[in-house]
């Protein structure tokens, strides 16, 4: 008998941290320019020190001013996929829930492309029009998970294998408009490629104040859910179970549902869908490190960070000077890794 | 001035005339009902909810633990309404061991205890050494120590319904409520959890309420009996009273012979059908 203790959720923390420092160095250096390890340190004191003038030659700028926004960027990105896989999976009492399966994803895509859509016939103020997009695919996640939940249903009990070809068949759906959208809307340059929006890219540049928006509200929906995470442990028993042992079981779905909806809109307005991230990276930690969602949420955070810059790295690497979109990569990696662990009795 | 014992003598769980519908759609007659239903229990009894398949027995069950509202009439534990507590506070007060609890993910025997103890911690919060050994007493007092650190998969039937019994002891109630507890277990295993249930209500003054269509397994062990036949109440009283042949031939739609032992139980034979 071992207890879980905040001594040991820190330690495990601190060692994926390393990690993802480590990853975050190998992201930095490689590319299609070569970026020797010693003008890399030397370039990144100079950024933190704000004396980015000081910077050597041009190489140094694609590293900062390129490559390390989009490891950041792959590291909300991969952290919310995961948070909100892993939430989905309690929630929903289902282990292969995750936002790409359950068309959460494909919602998002759809309620990202349709607010770019009307966006320049419409006015908005300043402050709502930089997170008009983040808010759409919010409620394209939001909206498709309340769907798929109720058509998952069958006889007033959620249904797991009902719930899970509800998710395909509305992501297939939502693709198809997705398809039938972009299509029709080929002549408007300010719209990224379907590829982006099915397949998952992490080449966009952001606003710096979208990118901020963005961070706090990762941290405020991941704290929001890990808020409930001893809540979730005793959800996995089902809800009349969660209810006899004290849980406020309506709260915490209704909760839960909402922060893990957000951080899909999250990660999809950025960077489409990319799938496996938050199907996989839970399962790895839970085979590491257990099913209690206290120390659950935390790691698959770092993982599905480490996850999405380690395959974002590959997608710009491999077939260099073009480039992989970041779904393929996750693909290619995840496919074989879910059936390993399928079949040796899923974790 | 009132004797000592005078809190055990006290009724702790009242059933006041509870009735419950459930129908489907709004619109449409219910599909089944409960009619008005009452009994008392003490500190220290059993009370055995007993009856045919689709009696109302676990519909009883689940009014009693208040997690759902009844139609009519109030069940009140210790002069407060089961249902207007709040998840939390109920959790602290009634502990239920349903039928089976399926588990999505491995869990060890000591952690699926220690689940009994999260209506007393915040969210966030760790296990306490006071937890851990409310566990290790609540396993103790089941006899399985010995499956502590046990996977919650590898735990045979009977093992498994005792840790589920020790995790409702953690979250010290006063009432235990058991929905078909013996339902999968072979009979020693039965009895070994009914002789623990006994001993746990004369030592620790639980008030316990099993559901149940175990016959023998009722008359041996509760001390008062609630008979239920097609959503009626329509016996409720100690074993040697409510356990009359033609009634219970007519509750179960089957011959039966009963006999009164020496210890002033009755013991039910089932006749071959001619």
């Amino acid at each position: 008998m071992r207890p879980l203790t905040f001594t040991r959720l820190i330690v495990n923390c601190l060692y994926l941290a390393v990690i993802l420092f480590v990853v975050m160095v190998i992201a930095l250096k490689l590319g299609a320019v070569p970026v020797s390890l010693y003008g890399l340190a030397a370039d990144l004191l100079q950024v933190l020190f704000h004396r980015t003038s000081a910077l050597s030659s041009n190489y140094d700028l694609i590293v900062i001013d390129i490559r390390l926004p989009r490891i950041l960027l792959g590291i909300v990105v991969g952290a919310s996929l995961s948070v909100a896989g892993t939430a989905f999976q309690a929630l929903l009492r289902n282990p292969l829930a995750d936002p790409y399966i359950l068309g959460a994803s494909s919602g998002a895509s759809l309620g990202a492309i349709l607010t770019l859509i009307v966006q320049p016939y419409i006015a908005l103020p300043l402050a709502i029009s930089v997170v008009f997009t983040p808010v759409g695919a919010f409620v394209g996640a939001a909206v498709t998970i309340a769907a798929v939940y109720f058509l998952g249903r069958r006889d007033g009990t959620l249904d797991s294998n009902t719930l899970l070809l509800s998710g395909i068949v509305s992501g297939s759906f939502l693709s198809a408009i997705i398809m039938f959208l972009m299509s029709t809307l080929a002549g408007r340059g300010d719209l990224r490629g379907i590829l982006f929006w099915l397949m998952g890219d992490l080449s966009t540049t952001l606003q710096p104040s979208l990118r901020w928006v963005l961070g706090v509200g990762f941290l405020i929906a991941s704290g929001v859910i890990y808020s409930t995470a001893s809540d979730l442990n005793l959800m996995l028993n089902g809800e009349k179970e969660a209810m006899h042992l004290g849980v406020d079981v309506p709260r915490v779905r209704l909760v839960v549902y909402l922060a893990a909806s957000i951080l899909t809109g999250i990660a999809v307005s950025v960077s489409g869908a990319i799938g496996y991230v938050g199907l996989l990276v839970p399962h790895v930690m839970r085979l590491i490190f257990g099913s209690d969602h206290r120390i659950l949420i935390p790691t698959s955070a770092f993982g599905g960070a480490i996850a999405v810059v380690l395959a974002d790295t590959l997608a710009r690497t491999v077939v260099a000077p073009s480039e992989l979109p970041v779904g393929a990569m996750t693909a290619l990696a995840g496919a074989p890794l879910f059936i390993y662990l399928l079949r040796r009795k899923f974790a | 001035m009132q004797p000592a014992n005078a809190s055990t003598k006290e009724v702790r769980l009242s059933v006041e005339q509870v009735s419950y519908a459930y129908s489907p759609n709004p619109n449409q007659a219910p599909i089944f009902t409960l009619e008005a239903s009452s009994f008392q229990a003490r500190a220290g009894e059993i009370v055995a909810i007993l009856g045919p398949n689709a009696s109302g027995k676990s519909t009883l069950l689940k009014l009693i633990a208040g997690t759902q509202p009844p139609l009519s009439g109030r069940v009140l534990l210790n002069g407060e309404t089961t249902h207007s507590l709040t998840p939390r506070v109920r959790a602290q007060r009634i502990a239920m061991v349903q039928q089976e609890s399926p588990l999505l993910f491995p869990t060890r025997a000591w952690e699926f205890v220690l689940q009994g103890r999260h209506a007393y911690g915040g969210s966030l919060q760790f296990e306490s050494a006071n937890d851990m050994t409310i566990a290790r007493n609540a396993l103790s007092q089941v006899t399985a120590s010995h499956l502590a650190d046990r996977w919650m998969d590898q735990v045979s039937g009977g093992e498994k319904q005792r840790i589920v019994l020790a995790r409702a002891l953690a979250q010290q109630p006063v009432l235990l409520l058991l929905d078909e507890p013996t339902l999968h277990l072979d009979i020693g295993a039965q009895v070994g959890l009914l002789d623990t249930l006994r001993k746990l209500a004369n030592e620790n003054r639980y008030t316990v309420v099993i559901v149940t269509h175990e016959l023998n397994l009722a008359a041996q062990y509760a001390d008062q009996i609630v008979l239920l036949h097609k959503g009626k109440s329509l016996r409720v009283g100690p074993p040697g009273v409510v356990y009359q042949r033609e009634l219970l031939e007519q509750v179960f739609q089957t011959p039966l012979a009963v006999e009164m032992e020496s210890s002033g139980r009755p013991r039910v034979t089932v006749l071959p059908t001619s």
